[in-house]
């Protein structure tokens, strides 16, 4: 299976998907963010295609992209034939909502809920979207670009002990 | 043929010093502070709670080279209700902090804590959102170890320093007026 032909397919069954690139022998595409899950699906259940396994899923922040500033990544393998393919799709970090992956991947449980743990993209459907690794009281997403290097408001550093007392 | 007696005769064991007291002929009068600070501080029993690069630097100092057990902390327990020592070493994560706060709750009165490297004592490196900069900062801490991670020798100094602590504890302390303020601050009872 080509790269050619996965492309062919997809555009085939989802003409709105955009932006194609190939990087290191990988094919990358766009999804628009309401399709994520059409899209997962049909590849997962595509006879040609069978895309089931889904490596990771991860977020990006892109603060100077205006309306789409996060962006979730589905990193996918055909085990079979063992082709890997990269999926993107972008969210205004006002309104961070997309669809869980999980009812076609049960492994992308706790991959949602790091994401939205770091990146606090809300995925719709998600059977328990809380925090996983950060603190449940925490009230930020620390991986989000919007914090000075050093921040400024921290309260719990003993200032004393780092010389800037 | 009998075997010669040697009694004592290996100089290479150092003894523990009497304590300050009244002495004659079969008796001796000391206080019960001295007697029983000396052997407090000469059975410690530790706690390792070992995080990271620090507990090796530890397992190290238990093992055979640095030997942790010729200072009287024979055994490590791992279990807090029947330890006296509670050993931080490595980084502790904001999410660790309440679990670390247990661990110190569950130990029996009296205890005390050794903050093991830089992390331990305030966050070290990690200058970040999600460590707790310093144990200190949900448990009172005895003895802080630097280094990053701190040697054997370093460690041994540390338990050291913490058994003259010991030594010269007033039996009372425990139940000081300071003792309690200072718990209070941790909202420990």
């Amino acid at each position: 299976m080509s790269n050619e032909q996965i492309k062919q397919r997809l555009s085939e069954k989802f003409p709105d998907i955009s932006d194609w690139e190939e990087n290191y022998g990988i094919q990358s595409f766009r999804v628009p963010a309401g399709d994520n899950l059409k899209v997962l699906q049909f590849l997962y259940e595509d006879e040609e295609l069978q895309f089931q396994f889904l490596t990771d899923l991860t977020g990006v922040h892109y603060p100077d992209r205006a309306g789409e500033e996060l962006c979730i990544v589905y990193h996918l393998h055909n085990l079979v034939a063992n082709v890997r393919l990269r999926m993107k799709a972008y969210v205004p970090v006002a309104r961070p909502d997309i669809h869980s992956a999980t009812p076609v991947f049960s492994g992308a449980n706790w991959m949602e809920r790091e994401t939205y743990d770091f990146f606090g993209v809300n995925f719709i459907g998600h059977p328990n979207l809380t925090r996983i690794l950060n603190v449940d009281e925490m009230d930020y997403f620390p991986m989000r670009k919007e914090y000075p290097m050093e921040d400024p408001t921290r309260i719990d550093k003993d200032d004393e002990m780092f010389g800037r007392g | 043929m009998p075997r010669p007696v040697q009694y004592n005769e290996n100089t290479k064991v150092a003894l523990a010093n009497i304590p300050d007291g009244y002495q004659g002929e079969g008796f001796m009068a000391t206080k019960f502070d001295q007697v029983i600070g000396l052997a407090r501080a000469n059975s410690l029993w530790p706690l390792p709670f070992a995080t990271s690069c620090c507990g090796i630097e530890f397992m190290a100092t238990m093992g055979a080279n640095y030997d942790l057990a010729r200072f009287g902390s024979e055994r490590m327990g791992f279990t807090p209700r029947q330890c006296d020592m509670l050993l931080v070493a490595g980084t502790i994560a904001k999410k660790m902090a309440p679990i670390l706060r247990q661990v110190y709750l569950q130990m029996a009165e009296p205890r005390w804590v050794i903050a093991i490297g830089a992390c331990a004592s305030s966050g070290g490196i990690f200058d970040s959102y999600p460590v707790l900069q310093g144990i200190d900062q949900v448990i009172p801490v005895d003895v802080y170890v630097p280094g990053c991670p701190p040697r054997p020798e370093g460690i041994l100094d540390g338990v050291l320093k913490l058994q003259e602590i010991v030594k010269h504890e007033s039996l009372r302390r425990r139940h000081s007026e300071q003792y309690k303020g200072l718990l209070n601050e941790y909202g420990i009872q």
